[in-house]
């Protein structure tokens, strides 16, 4: 790899700063608007937001960040989907 | 630079796009069909698109010095109508022999439904029948999960050869199940819905450059048409050499093309 992590930081610094920002003042505007029906933590797109922040502060392991939120944010695979919509795909 | 964009939506975008296109540097285009923001009514309407991406757009590229080539199908929005698709299936043999036509495509998913995934076997059955290859559309946002490994269940099939079918706008968790499946894979670089540059240049440190091609997808949305040269840049920055640049925006495209019978890429 060309770039050491510090020339990566140092490149990525104020963009990263200001992403931060934007998602801070999103859940800073969020927390000011009126309540609407029932409270927003039940809201599941807030809990997905909520534990996507989890993964950015937690460390990789196997798995990069990108990929995990990524995850996080999909509909979930199910093996047995040709079964249920009654098609055999040819082996 | 040279390059191919391996997956462009022309017939939404002015000519003035291609003279912009051939000025940085891109002597190729693939364009497959799409979705054009409303659902087409008839056969005929799709009959009188295909005449647009045979006829029309090459001859708009040739003006810049771009070649032209193109893929045919119903697209996985519109391919829940079972009906029509079935029609539009049954006219692609009309223009299967059109000298820009490299295969079917861009067929795939899009809320990942039973219609969706029946047609799309159904333009499995055509490529086949006709030796073409195949290019694929995966869903956007929270569906393109599900819809790839679906994907990727329904490709499984012996009578497909698997470096003649890209798999198209994978991202960070589809990747590697494109890659290791043994397909083709593109990223596409498109704002919101799918990837950065950067995101693009990271997945290509991570994972090399075989079977790994980049696209604008540039079409009548939010996008833009110019963002293969952005991915070279970007890449020329963290230091890459023009070898590995040239390779994932040239190189690859040229080489899963030229599979195509169609696909004969005039040298500069």
């Amino acid at each position: 790899m060309p770039q050491t992590k510090s020339e990566v930081l140092q490149e990525t610094y104020l963009a990263t700063r200001a992403k931060i920002l934007e998602v801070a003042a999103i859940l800073d505007r969020i927390d000011l608007a009126k309540s609407s029906d029932g409270p927003i933590e039940d809201d599941p797109r807030f809990q997905k937001i909520r534990q996507a922040i989890d993964v950015l502060i937690k460390e990789a392991g196997d798995t990069s960040r990108a990929e995990q939120i990524q995850l996080l944010f999909s509909r979930p695979y199910d093996a047995k989907w040709t079964e249920s919509f009654q098609l055999m795909p040819r082996k | 630079m040279d390059y191919i964009d391996p997956h462009i939506h022309m017939v939404s975008r002015t000519t003035d796009d291609y003279e912009t296109l051939a000025r940085m540097g891109c002597v190729a285009v693939s364009e497959p069909a799409f979705w054009a923001g409303f659902d087409r009514g008839s056969v005929d309407s799709f009959r009188d698109y295909f005449r647009q991406l045979t006829e029309t757009e090459p001859a708009r590229a040739a003006q810049f010095g771009i070649q032209h080539f193109t893929w045919l199908c119903i697209n996985a929005k519109e391919a829940e109508n079972v009906t029509l698709s079935r029609e539009v299936i049954a006219m692609i043999p009309e223009f299967i022999e059109k000298s820009n036509v490299l295969g079917i495509g861009e067929i795939g998913l899009n809320k990942n439904t039973k219609n969706e995934a029946t047609i799309f076997l159904e333009h499995m059955e055509l490529a086949i029948k006709y030796q073409q290859q195949i290019l694929i559309h995966t869903p956007h946002l929270d569906d393109k999960y599900q819809g790839t490994r679906m994907i990727l269940d329904m490709l499984n099939d012996q009578r497909l050869e698997r470096s003649r079918v890209l798999v198209d706008h994978v991202e960070e968790h589809t990747i590697r199940h494109v890659l290791d499946a043994g397909y083709w894979a593109g990223m596409t670089l498109y704002p919101v819905t799918k990837c950065t540059p950067q995101r693009a240049a990271d997945m290509i440190e991570k994972y090399g450059t075989e079977r790994l091609m980049a696209n604008s997808a540039g079409d009548w949305g939010p996008s833009k048409p110019t963002a293969i040269p952005d991915l070279i840049f970007e890449l020329r920055r963290r230091g890459h050499s023009n070898k590995l640049i040239h390779k994932v925006v040239y190189e690859n495209p040229r080489e899963f093309f030229s599979q195509s019978k169609n696909f004969k890429l005039t040298s500069r």
